[in-house]
C-alpha cells in the first residue's frame, strides 16, 4: 500500500488488521471535524474507505453524510464559512491541506449528485467535455470513448440513434446514467455518490444500483444513502452516521445483525 | 360555502379582465393616435432621404438621418453593454457563488442603477464630456446608453442563470473544470436565450431612449460617417418635430413614431424567435 511510509499519521492498528484480512484502504479519514459557521457538522470522524467495493454512509437526513462526501473532493471549499480540522489521507497526501491541486483531486473523485446535472449540449458533448479535460484531442478517439463509456453504463441501446440530441431530451434516469458515464470518462479512482437514486423511479434506481455493483470491482465507491434496504443490498462496508458522528461502522453482516448502540437499533427498526 | 367560492372566483376573474382590457386599450389607442396622425405623412421619401434645407418648415426631405443614427446608436450601445454584462453576470454566478450575501448586494445595486432616470446618466455623461472637452458624438451617446442598459442586461442574464446553475456549477467543478471555464463554456450556453433577450431588450431601449442622448449625441441632418461625429436619433427627431408649430412637421413626427414602433415590434418578435432557438441545448 502506497501509504505505508505515512503510517505514523494514520491508524496503524486498523491498517494492520485490514491488511491481514487482505483488505486495502484508499482513503483514511483521521479525526475530521467540520464547522459550518458556529455549528459543528462533523465530529471527530474516523473512517477508512476500502479500495474497490462499496462503502455506504448511512444515516438520517442532515446527519452530515453529504458534507463528509463533499470534503472528499473539496466541494466544501465553495462555502467560505466551512472550517475543518483533522486529515483525510488519499494517495500519500492529506487532501485537506492548502497545497493540494484541487482540480486534479476532483478528477480522481468523481461525484454523482442527487439529481443529474447534464451540461448544456448534446448527449455525446457531455462525455466529450470530460474527454477534452483529460486531454484527448483526436475526434476519432473521442467518439470511440464516448461509445465505450455510454455502453459501460448500459445506456447505449437507448441513445445510440440520438447522440446529437440535447442531453435535456433524456429521462431523468437516463440523465443520471449519462452523468455516471461522464464521471467515468474522467477516469477517477473513487466514485462519490450522493443519494444518486433519490430522484429516480424504482426501475432507474435498480439500473444505477446494478451499475454500482459492477463498477465496485474496479473503483472505490462511497455511497451516501438514507435508505436502509439500499445499504443492505449494496454495502461491502457500512458506516452509520448520526448528528455528525460515525456511530457504528463495519461489515454489513456484523453491523446489521448486531447493532451496538440504541440509536442504530432504532434506525434499523424504523427502516424495516 | 361553495356558492360563495364561485361568486368570488367570478368577481376576481372580472377584475383581472378589466385591468387587462384597460392596458390593451391604452396600447391600442396609442397605436391608433400615431397611425391616424402620421400615416398620411409616411411615404418612401421620408424614410429614404435625409432632411433637406427647409425640412423644419414642412418642406421635402426625410428622417433617414434619425433612423440610421438610432440604429447605429442602439447596436453600438448594445454591443458595448454586452461586453460589460457577460463577464459581470458570469462573475456573479461563479466567483461570487460562495458569497451569497455579496450576490444579493450586487443585485440590489444593479436594480438601483436601473432605477436611475436616463436624464441623470445623460447629465453625468455631459458633465464628464465638458470636463474632458469632448464634443457630442455618436460614441459618447453609445457609451452613455451602454451604461444605462448594462444593469438590466446583467440582471436579465443573471435571472436566466438563477435556475439550475448551482447544481450545474457543482457538477462541472466535480469534473475538474475551473470556475472561469465553467462561466464561459457552460453558463454561456445555458444563458444564451437570456443573453439574446437581454441584447434585444437593450436594443429596444437604445432605440427608444431620449433623455440620455439629448446632451450626448447632439443632432445633425446628416448620416454620421464616424463614431466621433454627432448623430440624430428617432426619439429626438420626434421630440423636435413635435415642438414645431407647423402641422406638416408635426405629422412627420408621428410618421417617425410609426417607424420607431415598427422597428421595436420587429426586434421584439425577433427576440422571441431567437431566444426559443437558442434554448435548444439549455438544461431545464
Amino acid at each position: 500500500m502506497s501509504l505505508e511510509n505515512n503510517t505514523s499519521l494514520i491508524d496503524e492498528e486498523i491498517i494492520r488488521k485490514d491488511e491481514s484480512k487482505g483488505l486495502h484502504n484508499l482513503i483514511y479519514v483521521k479525526d475530521l471535524s467540520l464547522w459550518h459557521g458556529k455549528q459543528q457538522t462533523l465530529k471527530n470522524v474516523e473512517l477508512n474507505i476500502r479500495d474497490k467495493g462499496i462503502t455506504v454512509l448511512l444515516g438520517p437526513s442532515g446527519c452530515g453524510k453529504t458534507t463528509l462526501l463533499k470534503t472528499f473532493n473539496r466541494l466544501t471549499d465553495l462555502d467560505p464559512d466551512i472550517k475543518t480540522t483533522g486529515s483525510i489521507f488519499f494517495e500519500d497526501k492529506d487532501i485537506l491541506t492548502k497545497n493540494i491541486d484541487v482540480y486534479a483531486l476532483r478528477q480522481k473523485m468523481g461525484l454523482l449528485s442527487q439529481r443529474p446535472h447534464p451540461l448544456p449540449g448534446t448527449i455525446s458533448d457531455n462525455i466529450r467535455y470530460a474527454l477534452k479535460l483529460k486531454g484527448i484531442k483526436s475526434k476519432v478517439e473521442q467518439d470511440d470513448r464516448i461509445e465505450y463509456y455510454i455502453k459501460k453504463v448500459a445506456l447505449w441501446d437507448e441513445v445510440k440513434d440520438r447522440l446529437k440530441y440535447s442531453a435535456n431530451s433524456l429521462s431523468i434516469g437516463q440523465q443520471q446514467r449519462l452523468c455516471l458515464a461522464r464521471g467515468l470518462a474522467i477516469e477517477p479512482r473513487v466514485i462519490l455518490a450522493d443519494e444518486p437514486t433519490s430522484a429516480l423511479d424504482p426501475i432507474s434506481s435498480r439500473k444505477i444500483e446494478e451499475q454500482f455493483q459492477e463498477l465496485s470491482k474496479e473503483f472505490a465507491i462511497v455511497l451516501v444513502t438514507h435508505i436502509l434496504r439500499q445499504a443492505k443490498r449494496l454495502a461491502d462496508y457500512t458506516a452509520f452516521m448520526y448528528y455528525g458522528e460515525v456511530v457504528e461502522k463495519g461489515k454489513p453482516s456484523d453491523l446489521f445483525e448486531n447493532p451496538k448502540t440504541e440509536i442504530f437499533k432504532d434506525y434499523l427498526q424504523v427502516g424495516h | 360555502m361553495n356558492s360563495r367560492k364561485y361568486l368570488v372566483e367570478k368577481i376576481v376573474k372580472i377584475i383581472l379582465l378589466i385591468f387587462t382590457i384597460f392596458i390593451v386599450f391604452v396600447l391600442l389607442s396609442i397605436f391608433y393616435g400615431i397611425f391616424k396622425k402620421g400615416l398620411s405623412a409616411l411615404n418612401w421619401e421620408i424614410i429614404s432621404q435625409v432632411p433637406k434645407g427647409g425640412y423644419y418648415f414642412g418642406k421635402e426631405g426625410g428622417i433617414l438621418n434619425a433612423i440610421v443614427g438610432s440604429l447605429y446608436l442602439a447596436i453600438g450601445a448594445s454591443l458595448i453593454a454586452l461586453v460589460i454584462s457577460i463577464p459581470a453576470a458570469f462573475f456573479i454566478h461563479t466567483y461570487l457563488f460562495s458569497y451569497p450575501k455579496w450576490q444579493k448586494r450586487v443585485r440590489l445595486w444593479l436594480d438601483v442603477l436601473w432605477g436611475i432616470p436616463p436624464i441623470v446618466y445623460g447629465a453625468f455623461a455631459f458633465n464628464f464630456m465638458l470636463f474632458m472637452g469632448w464634443p457630442s458624438s455618436l460614441l459618447a451617446a453609445m457609451i452613455t446608453v451602454a451604461l444605462l442598459i448594462s444593469p438590466v442586461m446583467i440582471r436579465s442574464m443573471d435571472e436566466s442563470l438563477q435556475h439550475n446553475s448551482k447544481g450545474l456549477f457543482e457538477s462541472a467543478l466535480s469534473l475538474g473544470f475551473f470556475k472561469g471555464e465553467i462561466g464561459f463554456k457552460f453558463l454561456f450556453k445555458q444563458s444564451l436565450p437570456g443573453i439574446t433577450t437581454a441584447f434585444l431588450l437593450a436594443l429596444g431601449k437604445g432605440l427608444g431612449d431620449t433623455a440620455s442622448v439629448l446632451f450626448t449625441a447632439g443632432f445633425t441632418d446628416y448620416i454620421p460617417e464616424s463614431i466621433t461625429e454627432p448623430a440624430a436619433t428617432l426619439p429626438l427627431a420626434i421630440f423636435f418635430q413635435l415642438s414645431s408649430p407647423i402641422p406638416e412637421v408635426k405629422e412627420r413626427a408621428y410618421a417617425a413614431a410609426i417607424v420607431l414602433t415598427i422597428i421595436i415590434l420587429v426586434i421584439s418578435i425577433l427576440s422571441r424567435v431567437l431566444s426559443k432557438r437558442f434554448s435548444k441545448n439549455r438544461i431545464k
